[in-house]
């Protein structure tokens, strides 16, 4: 079964004051098929792992390896990552202007894929997939994420997510900045996904609240660049409780 | 890093500029004249020079130019009229005055001209094609007047290639109701100085699409200047560059409204690779007193591909009434990131083919605007061939 190993990473982020380490040591496999939700405070890491997984240049893998069905990830390019089968839903995703979101969608499909996707059934599977996710069939003459809103560019995301068909998707704080309507309908679609291709997720989140949509199999508290606790969805419903007042307390070096 | 102004509906609050320099009062004021005496050789502070390598254009700024380094060829389209005239030719000269030093060097040198004209309500079926070839560096002069006369229609597009030292003046005169398309693309090869001063004269109702593209060549300066003479007089400015390291490409327009309802559109978007490229935009608007119900609009945008790339832009509008429909300009300039980069690649697209993405993208709607399909498509596969040498800008191997 492809799985997706994380094997004590280290890694670091360069700054004006020289290089400076985040990821301390991560342990993570997720297996096709699963769900795994990382939770932690602001600062802890997450967002750097899910940025470091694919490959961003603004950081520096220090040790450890990340494996994607045994290929080593990491010294793919980030073009190579996304064509092995790894997908990063991002927090921010970037404005291409002049480029519609037709043509970009057609263009990843086929450096994904190694072929042009055949013309008809894609039009039909691109509209669907619109449809699925409530966007106004109009968006596809748009400019790439320009003028969208917080919740136009996290369906953009997520409508990527089910027309190429990763293996894994990380999803990186899609949730945030997200209505309740939106949260379910982007909730729907990783549902979706997951019931039609045997996808495994990486949900990065700062609340709890996603969880209530995503049904995570596992739940791991990301506290100073590692991983503190981990445990089922239960564990979630006792961050939600508690918060992350008790793994900071134990930390005091984790910075916002 | 993205640098934006945007004023889509400015007010008639006097000189409106941005720059690092405020321009040296009114561009009303700037000199114009035939006599070289009027127009002395820059020292390079000066407002409109202050932007360019004054040492490079050095040549060009002489009065003794020859005429020698460069041939001119014309293709016409059968209704067009095509002829080479002494430079006491009456029709010469009637589209406004000199209005920098190159353009009063090329003005007093050049030995003969070539005038091309579209008899009036002639429609060219075909586009006409003047070709200025570079043949030797020896500093050269060279004029060329395309006239529209009455209810005619055309479109011609100048070329400029091989390589060459040209001060040039292209003078375009549409008389009333004429629609005409002036294209000109500066394709030099290495080595290439060029000055063109063009100045365009609009009558009554007559409607002018000008199209700058510039491409190849150390220095391309050009200096389109539009002046309305009747009212409803519409013209259309649009510009496409792309410099490479070390060149330096520079567009200064001036759209004088000096009369009531007229319309003009100026958009002006160039890209930039490479330690040393440079690009200078600059576009003066003047509304004067009497142009009421002006319409116009600037606008120009800069796309930064890599490192040690310059790109300065500074529109000014003067408005000298308030009776106008509406007046405004914007400039951005910014870079072709790393993120705009992650993202593409993280969607499995090669950097290559991201940056093509990118760089089409950006041009894609003003080629449009162009209108004229063999020069979209020729232009299609300039920016290709510019964004082959971008590769060899990010990994360092040498231009095919």
């Amino acid at each position: 079964m492809p799985t997706l190993e994380i094997r004590d990473l280290h890694v670091s982020v360069e700054t004006k004051e020289g290089p400076k380490p985040i990821l301390r040591g991560v342990d993570l496999t997720i297996a096709s098929g699963e769900t795994h939700a990382i939770m932690g405070p602001n600062g802890s890491g997450k967002s750097t792992l899910a940025s470091a997984l694919a490959g961003h240049p603004k950081y520096t893998v220090t040790s450890g390896t990340a494996t994607l069905d045994g290929e080593d990830l990491l010294t793919m390019t980030v073009d190579q990552r996304a064509r092995a089968g790894l997908f990063l839903a991002m927090q921010y995703p970037v404005e291409v202007s002049g480029v519609s979101v037709a043509n970009f969608l057609r263009t990843a499909k086929t450096a994904i894929s190694g072929e042009a996707p055949k013309l008809r059934t894609w039009g039909k599977e691109v509209k669907g997939a619109m449809e699925n996710l409530r966007m106004d069939p109009a968006f596809a003459e748009r400019s790439v994420n320009e003028g969208f809103s917080g919740g136009e560019k996290k369906r953009h995301e997520i409508l990527q997510m089910e027309l190429f068909k990763p293996r894994f998707a990380i999803l990186d704080e899609t949730d945030s900045g997200l209505d309740v309507d939106a949260l379910r309908v982007v909730s729907e679609g990783v549902n979706r996904a997951k019931e039609e291709t045997d996808i495994g997720i990486l949900l990065i989140t700062h609340y709890t609240r996603i969880l209530r949509y995503i049904k995570p199999d596992f739940v791991h508290v990301f506290v100073d660049g590692k991983i503190a606790e981990e445990g089922g969805s239960e564990l979630a419903d006792r961050l939600e409780e508690e918060g992350y007042d008790k793994y900071l307390g134990a930390n005091k070096t984790v910075s916002a | 890093m993205t640098l934006t102004t945007d004023h889509t509906r400015a007010v008639a609050d006097g000189a409106h500029t941005h720059g690092a320099v405020k321009p040296q009062g009114s561009r009303a004021e700037r000199r114009t004249s035939f006599s070289l005496e009027d127009i002395p050789i820059p020292n390079g502070r000066e407002e409109e020079w202050r932007f360019s390598p004054a040492d490079r254009l050095q040549p060009l700024f002489q009065a003794d130019l020859g005429t020698s380094g460069v041939t001119v060829e014309v293709s016409a389209a059968p209704e067009v009229v095509v002829e080479t005239v002494a430079r006491d030719d009456a029709r010469l000269g009637t589209a406004g005055k000199p209005g920098d030093r190159t353009a009063v060097t090329a003005w007093n040198a050049f030995e003969q001209a070539t005038i091309v004209t579209i008899p009036k309500e002639a429609v060219a079926s075909e586009v006409t094609s003047v070709r200025l070839t570079g043949v030797s560096k020896d500093a050269t002069a060279a004029h060329v007047l395309v006239r529209a006369e009455r209810h005619s229609e055309a479109v011609v597009v100048l070329d400029h290639d091989g390589s060459g030292t040209l001060a040039e003046t292209v003078e375009i005169v549409v008389e009333d109701g004429a629609h005409l398309t002036v294209v000109s693309v500066q394709d030099w090869a290495a080595g290439a100085v060029h000055a063109s001063s063009h100045r365009a004269r609009l009558g009554r109702d007559a409607k002018l699409k000008h199209v700058v593209v510039t491409f190849g060549g150390d220095v391309v300066r050009v200096t389109p200047d539009t002046e309305f003479t009747a009212t409803g007089g519409e013209v259309e400015m649009v510009g496409l560059y792309f410099a490479d390291t070390d060149q330096h490409q520079e567009h200064r327009l001036f759209v004088d409204h000096a009369v009531p309802d007229c319309k003009s559109r100026v958009t002006y978007k160039g890209a930039l690779q490479g330690s040393g490229a440079h690009t200078v935009w600059v576009g003066d608007v003047l509304i004067r007193a009497a142009a009421e119900n002006t319409d116009t609009y600037e606008l120009n945008r800069n796309l930064v591909l890599s490192d040690g790339a310059r790109a300065d832009s500074v529109p000014n509008l003067e408005i000298e009434t308030g009776e106008i429909a509406g007046a405004g300009h914007a400039s951005a300039t910014g870079r072709f990131d790393d993120e705009q980069l992650f993202y593409l690649q993280a969607r499995g697209i090669p950097e290559i083919e991201a940056r093509r993405l990118v760089v089409r993208g950006f041009f894609a709607e003003l080629i449009h605007e162009i209108g004229v399909p063999e020069v979209e498509e020729r232009l299609l596969a300039s920016i290709e061939a510019e964004l082959e040498k971008s590769m060899s800008v990010i990994t360092g191997a040498p231009t095919a």
